[in-house]
Formats: structure tokens, C-alpha cells, sequence
């Protein structure tokens, strides 16, 4: 154990020096894996925040009752009473005919409505249900139009669909794009490791006569990958940070025209942590494929 | 410890190698290997540290048959070999103690112990104190002691050598030889390829002359 350690700190060791003697080389390699990952990142950091404003927006989508006419006054109390003991119910309010009459002249009507015989409108509820996924809104309306006294359910999911469906057109997206940028990431390392592997040929063939197996050949040149590819998630972290601090302000103000308090947030530590180890391994990977490569062609 | 049995070597396209080679080596010895440019010295040498597998016959060392290693096995069967060969040159960006070490690294002796023996192996082929040099500032000598430490100071059982006096004047020839004579009387098991058997006189070695691939003389 004590000996795969020392193996595995001394090739770590060769590894931080070898990037370190090079160190423009290794920086412009450590941004090219930084944008590389800074693209699905940031998506995904977007995605977070879009699903947060989804959240925390005002106008919640709504449900619709009316109350079958004529109107029965002892029918709406049952509503009302159901919809208070409805566990997926937010919130609900109830609109008399007599209020929605008012708010149609308050809303520049009065003339039209100054001409009608009687009241034409039925009471009504306004109902917010506690979840807001277009299925467990369906199933909830639907349930709601079975109630007796209900004339008509209308719903007022058609934004929420919209939104729902672009967040998972934006995740497909995203996956999309950062199986693209990581297979780039792991063929960027492949060919960094591949041209370190070639000037080193001859160090690597003499360890070989000296008796080196291919495990303590390959060892620095995975750590190579792993130094790499977390260089390069760093990066992105810096870029992802940047990129919040600059587009938090403009977020904020488009948030409040709509009525809403939104910030953007930086990525958590689990994000982070994420991002991190995800590089560290598709740098493993890169440098894995391409030292087998080698060992496999001149053994 | 070291036996040719029937051996032959044919590289592709059919130029150099050996053929039918038969001898065997006994713990301790010291041979010298000689024959003209082309005659299968080298050849030899690469079959005992399984750098090339024979096609046909049986070269065993210290039991193991090593035309049936498996990959994985022959860095160990190299362990215990010091190889001096002419294409093993010092690693040009390490110095001479890092470039003596790096067999300790592989077989990862501790770091304290290995400097040790780093230290031991310079002083005894006189460069003590040259450690922090680094190769090209050797002289040809120099560089050949140096490989020499190199390959000892893993502690290993055969010394195999090729060429290892060449392009040296008469003087450090002579130095080089007293080395391998020295190693011989240490115990280890010798095999030097050389142009210039007369070198080692002094020790009485074996002589193994190649001709044209084949092994002429084994007295």
C-alpha cells in the first residue's frame, strides 16, 4: 500500500513538474478544457436559475370554475367547501357574479353592460393548485369539472406547458452539447498526451529496458490528464463566476418589469465539486485512451 | 542461470539474428562475447532480458523459459538484469544521480535507501560527487560509468554489456573492463559483448564466439 502510494505521489509529482515547465502550453490547454466545459456549465447553471424563476414569478397559473346558471348560492358553498379541504389546492378565491359584473364595466364595459337585462355571469372560483406540472394540473381540472354544480373548467396552463417544455428543450440541449464538448475535451487531452508521450519516447523506452511495467509508464501521463482537465475545470468555474457577476444586474432589472425579484445565483459547492470531478475524468479518460494507445503500438 | 537451447532469431526480411545457438551459463561467470559486426552479439544479449523472443528454442534464465513469458512478467525478469546496451543511453534532461535512480524509482525502493544506493553505485565506478551533473557534460567514459552505475544499482543478478568499451580510448577501456572484472568477483553473472576480448584476460572468462549468426566457440 505504502509502495502504490509513493509510486502514485512521485508520479503526481512528475506530472505538476512536466505541466509546470511548460507553462504557456499547459494554460492554453487549460482554457481551451475551461471554455470547453464553461458552455454545458453555464447552461446548466441557466437552467437552474430558469427553473428558480419558474418558481418564484408571481402569476401562478390559475384554474377556472363556473358555477352553472341560475345561480345557486348553496351549490358555490360546496365548491367551497370542497376546494378548502382540497390538500392540492394552494389557494383559492371565490368571485361572486355580482364582482365580476364590476370588474368587466371597471375594465371599460360599463355601456355594454348598462344594456343587458340581467347579470349574465356565474359565480366563479379562481383556483392556484399546489402543483404546478402540466399532468397533476390536467388531472386536477378534470376532477374539478366532475363536482357538482361546475358548468365549465377553464384551464390556464397553456404558459406553463411553454415553460416546461422550453427548460426541457433547454436540458436536452444542454446534454446535447456537453456530450459534444466533452468527447472534444477528451480528444484535446488525447493529443496533448499523445505529443507529450512522443518526446518522451525515448525515456519511456529505456524505463521499459530498466524493467518499468506499463502501469508505472502510464502513471504520469494520467496524472497529466487528471492536472489537466481540473486546470481546465478551474477555468470554467472563474468563467461560470464571471459570467454571473456580469449578467446578474441586467437578470435583476428584467425580473422586476415583470413584477418579479430575481438574482442570479453562482453555482453551489455541489455544482462545483461536479464540475470538477467531471473534468478531472474526461481527462483521465483522454490521457488513458491515449497512453494505451502507445504502450499497445510499441510493446 | 543462463541456457541456449537450440536457439534461433530470425528478424524480418532474414538479415542478422542467430541460429541453432546452444550453450549454458552457470551462476557467477563472466563471458565474453565476441565475433565481427553482424555476427548475433547483440542478438544474444536481447534474448536473455526478453527484448526479442526467440523463434525457435528455448533460452531459459534462472528456470524461466523467456520465449514464454507473458508481457506483464518481462519487467520483472528485467529487474534482476543490468543491461548496458548500446541503444540505452542516459536520459539527457535528468542528471547523472536522477538518471541512476530512475531503476530504483521503477521498483519503488524508498526514497532514503535509494539515495543510498545511488550514492554507493557512483563510488564504485568513480563518480562520486558527479551526481549533479548532467550527462552531456560527461565525457565518453564518464557517460559509460555512469550507464554502468545505472545498471547495478538495482542489485541484479546478471550484468549483460554491449559494446561497452567502445569508442573509448585504450585508458578508459581498461577502467571500464576492471569494472565488469569487479562486478564478476562480486558474484554477479557477466556477459560482455566486446570487439577487444583481450580486455578481460586477466580474468579468464569464458569465450563465446559468434560467426555469422551461429556460436562458433563456447570454451
Amino acid at each position: 500500500m505504502r509502495g502504490w502510494l509513493r509510486h502514485h505521489l512521485a508520479a503526481l509529482a512528475r506530472a505538476a513538474g512536466q505541466l509546470l515547465r511548460h507553462p504557456l502550453g499547459s494554460l492554453l490547454t487549460a482554457l481551451v478544457i475551461g471554455i470547453a466545459l464553461a458552455l454545458p456549465a453555464g447552461g446548466l447553471l441557466l437552467l437552474d436559475n430558469a427553473s428558480r424563476v419558474v418558481g418564484d414569478v408571481g402569476e401562478r397559473p390559475e384554474i377556472s370554475l363556473f358555477m352553472a346558471m341560475p345561480p345557486d348560492a348553496a351549490a358555490s358553498a360546496e365548491i367551497e367547501r370542497r376546494l378548502g379541504e382540497s390538500d392540492d389546492v394552494a389557494s383559492f378565491e371565490y368571485v361572486p357574479r355580482e364582482r365580476a359584473l364590476a370588474q368587466l364595466a371597471d375594465a371599460g364595459l360599463a355601456d355594454v353592460i348598462d344594456d343587458l337585462p340581467d347579470n349574465p355571469l356565474p359565480d366563479a372560483f379562481v383556483v392556484t393548485p399546489a402543483d404546478l406540472a402540466p399532468d397533476a394540473f390536467d388531472a386536477i381540472a378534470a376532477r374539478f369539472g366532475e363536482w357538482p354544480g361546475v358548468a365549465h373548467v377553464q384551464l390556464d396552463s397553456a404558459w406553463v406547458e411553454r415553460i416546461h417544455a422550453l427548460i426541457e428543450l433547454g436540458r436536452q440541449t444542454f446534454w446535447l452539447l456537453a456530450s459534444l464538448l466533452a468527447s472534444a475535451l477528451v480528444v484535446v487531452t488525447f493529443n496533448t498526451i499523445r505529443l507529450q508521450l512522443m518526446t518522451q519516447r525515448a525515456e519511456i523506452a529505456v524505463s521499459r529496458l530498466l524493467g518499468a511495467t506499463d502501469q508505472f509508464i502510464r502513471r504520469p501521463f494520467l496524472w497529466t490528464g487528471i492536472l489537466q482537465g481540473l486546470a481546465g475545470g478551474l477555468v470554467a468555474w472563474l468563467l461560470l463566476a464571471a459570467m454571473v457577476t456580469a449578467l446578474r444586474e441586467p437578470v435583476a432589472k428584467l425580473a422586476s418589469s415583470y413584477g418579479a425579484v430575481f438574482a442570479l445565483h453562482q453555482p453551489s459547492a455541489a455544482q462545483i465539486a461536479l464540475l470538477l470531478l467531471l473534468a478531472a475524468g474526461l481527462g483521465l479518460t483522454g490521457a488513458a485512451l491515449s497512453v494505451d494507445r502507445h504502450l499497445r503500438t510499441t510493446a | 542461470m543462463i541456457a541456449f537451447d537450440q536457439v534461433s532469431l530470425r528478424y524480418p526480411g532474414g538479415a542478422g539474428g542467430v541460429h541453432d545457438v546452444s550453450f549454458t551459463l552457470a551462476r557467477g561467470e563472466l563471458a565474453v562475447l565476441s565475433g565481427h559486426s553482424g555476427a548475433g552479439k547483440s542478438s544474444l544479449l536481447k534474448l536473455i532480458a526478453a527484448i526479442e523472443r526467440p523463434t525457435a528454442g528455448r533460452v531459459s534464465v534462472g528456470g524461466q523459459d523467456v520465449g514464454k513469458l507473458p508481457r506483464q512478467a518481462v519487467p520483472y525478469l528485467r529487474r534482476n538484469i543490468g543491461l548496458v546496451l548500446q541503444e540505452i543511453r542516459l536520459l539527457l534532461d535528468r542528471n547523472v544521480f536522477d538518471n541512476v535512480m530512475l531503476p530504483l524509482q521503477i521498483t519503488g525502493h524508498p526514497p532514503a535507501d535509494a539515495s543510498k544506493r545511488v550514492h554507493v553505485a557512483l563510488e564504485r565506478v568513480g563518480l562520486a560527487g558527479r551526481g549533479r551533473d548532467m550527462p552531456l557534460s560527461l565525457s565518453g567514459g564518464e557517460q559509460q560509468r555512469a550507464a554502468i552505475a545505472r545498471a547495478v544499482v538495482n542489485r541484479p543478478s546478471i550484468l549483460l554489456a554491449d559494446e561497452p568499451t567502445a569508442h573509448l580510448d585504450a585508458a578508459y577501456a581498461s577502467d571500464i573492463a576492471a569494472l565488469f572484472r569487479s562486478f564478476h568477483s562480486a558474484g554477479v553473472t557477466v556477459i560482455v559483448a566486446t570487439h577487444d576480448s583481450s580486455l578481460f584476460d586477466d580474468a579468464a572468462p569464458r569465450r563465446l564466439v559468434m560467426d555469422h549468426g551461429q556460436l562458433r566457440e563456447a570454451g
